[in-house]
């Protein structure tokens, strides 16, 4: 199993570990509800140095961005970053990624997930026929999300960098924790506000940064958060999760993620998702609760009240901070407004649920 | 982690305590510390005469959902009904107030055959 800078901080603080795409990784610390409203209510750390980091340089780099990805990275200046997906030839997603603006037209650094780090790079090798210097530089790059209403007043006294003011998706770069050359953006996975640090990983500088923001924090109450937490955190905020929510075989359009699809511009498999936005999907990525009580996982049927299966759950929990089960999943556009009433099997029991909005509330 | 002597213990993490021939039975420490947060005890069988083995209902934790099997032959008597709104006493007194159902065994033999404290300490070891 790959390791990160932090994987022996996360045993000797006695996180349960498990195998995550290929990695050793924190699944819980003090259990996951209590890791949940610390990130809601106050700031957690979440040790995320498995995903992926691809550094595209040169003047042809937005170029091969632009025809790969969905949303328009020309509209990406210095410090800005965006949320795209890269589409294969039938319109399926490769996979959902941040794209760094490093510096405009020239430098560009793509943030992939840990699962699919090797069929991203092929893919975007194959396809740079104008000589894009490509480095992948995962293994080297460590990613600390903090997260949280209090992460960043936390942070502050760490940097001269203005962090109480970084709005959403911009980042700036300088020194923290005494170490230089960091890039921290205010983005994340949770909805709770807060920022994630990359950073090269050499010396003893993951060391440095990791205690220099427990020793900022302890007094406010930061924590530890595993990769659990980090599941039902997005899942209330109703973000998709690759493999689970979407992939290969479901386009952006059916997965909702039709506002990263950019028609004014070209990408692989544009005129398929055309035809697909003109004819209108046939299935739709929703999110339900539960109104019987029992609770939704990947994989169980959603049936109509005919016991007819008319889609799949992708993800479901019990959301920690709002005392119910919720789920997301493809059910076809008959059942997919707001309001409409479905059925999920759980282990045999048809349970009532309700197409709701996203996020959950 | 605590394994209580007085107890029996199954390879699926249930213990069970016996008293003549009625028992208790709930899952192990160990059983809570791997699901994690329980949300859910749904027990549907009360009332029904069960085989060893057999499921005899579902814990739910907030990322995974776990069968439950019935250490001994017997009949389902009472689910505690304190878990319906507080399952979490499941984690925090998993022998105690976490205890999920209490059964009629058929043959209390059955269960001096289940192991003691000290093999189940050594299995989950």
């Amino acid at each position: 199993m790959k390791t990160t800078p932090f994987t022996q901080k996360h045993i000797d603080l006695g996180a349960k570990m498990a195998d995550f795409a290929g990695y050793n990784m924190p699944i819980s610390y003090s259990g996951i509800n209590d890791e949940h409203a610390t990130v809601r209510k106050n700031a957690g750390v979440f040790d995320v140095s498995h995903m992926g980091e691809f550094i595209l340089k040169g003047e042809n780099a937005l170029g091969l961005i632009q025809k790969l990805s969905t949303n328009d990275a020309s509209k990406l200046s210095a410090g800005k970053a965006q949320y795209s997906c890269m589409t294969n030839n039938e319109g399926g997603i490769i996979d959902d990624l941040l794209i760094y603006c490093i510096e405009e037209n020239k430098v560009y650094m793509l943030v992939v997930n840990a699962s699919n780090i090797e069929k991203d790079w092929n893919w975007i090798s194959e396809h740079n026929t104008d000589d894009v210097e490509m480095h992948n530089v995962t293994e080297k790059t460590a990613l600390l999300a903090i997260q949280g209403p209090n992460a960043t007043k936390i942070l502050q006294p760490l940097t001269d960098m203005d962090l109480l003011n970084l709005k959403y998706y911009t980042f700036a770069k300088g020194t923290f924790a005494g170490v230089g050359n960091i890039l921290v953006s205010a983005t994340g996975y949770t909805g709770a506000g807060g920022v994630e640090i990359y950073f090269e990983d050499k010396g003893d500088d993951a060391e440095k940064i990791w205690n220099a923001i427990f020793d900022a924090g302890k007094s406010l109450g930061i924590k530890p958060i595993g990769l659990a937490a980090r599941d039902t955190l997005r899942l209330e905020m109703g973000f998709c999760l690759y493999g689970n929510d979407i992939d290969d075989t479901t386009t952006p359009l059916e997965g909702g993620l039709g506002w990263i699809t950019k028609f004014t511009k070209d990408f692989t498999a544009k005129n398929i998702l055309e035809i697909q936005k003109k004819e209108g999907i046939q299935r739709k990525l929703v999110g339900f609760e539960m109104i019987d009580k029992g609770i939704p996982r990947k994989g169980y049927a959603i049936v109509n009240t005919n016991d007819e299966e008319i889609g799949h759950v992708t993800s479901g929990t019990q959301a920690p901070s709002l005392g119910k089960a919720i789920g997301m999943g493809y059910v076809k556009m008959e059942q997919a407004s707001i309001g409409s009433k479905i059925h999920i099997k759980v282990r045999e029991k048809q349970l009532e649920a309700q197409v709701v909005k996203m996020p959950f509330a | 982690m605590n394994f209580p002597a007085e107890l029996k213990y199954t390879k699926d993490h249930e213990w069970i305590s016996l008293d003549g021939n009625n028992a208790t039975i709930g899952i192990t420490e160990f059983a809570q510390k791997e699901l994690g947060d329980i949300v859910y005890v749904e027990v549907e069988t009360i009332g029904k005469s069960l085989k060893a083995n057999d499921v005899f209902g579902t814990v739910e934790a907030v990322k995974t959902v776990s069968d439950l099997f019935l250490p001994v032959d017997g009949t389902i008597n009472e689910l505690n009904g304190a878990l319906t709104s507080q399952p979490e006493l499941v984690n925090s007194d998993p022998y105690g107030e976490g205890w999920m159902i209490k059964m009629t065994v058929d043959n209390p033999e059955e269960v001096e055959a289940l192991m003691n404290a000290a093999d189940y300490e050594a299995m989950v070891g």
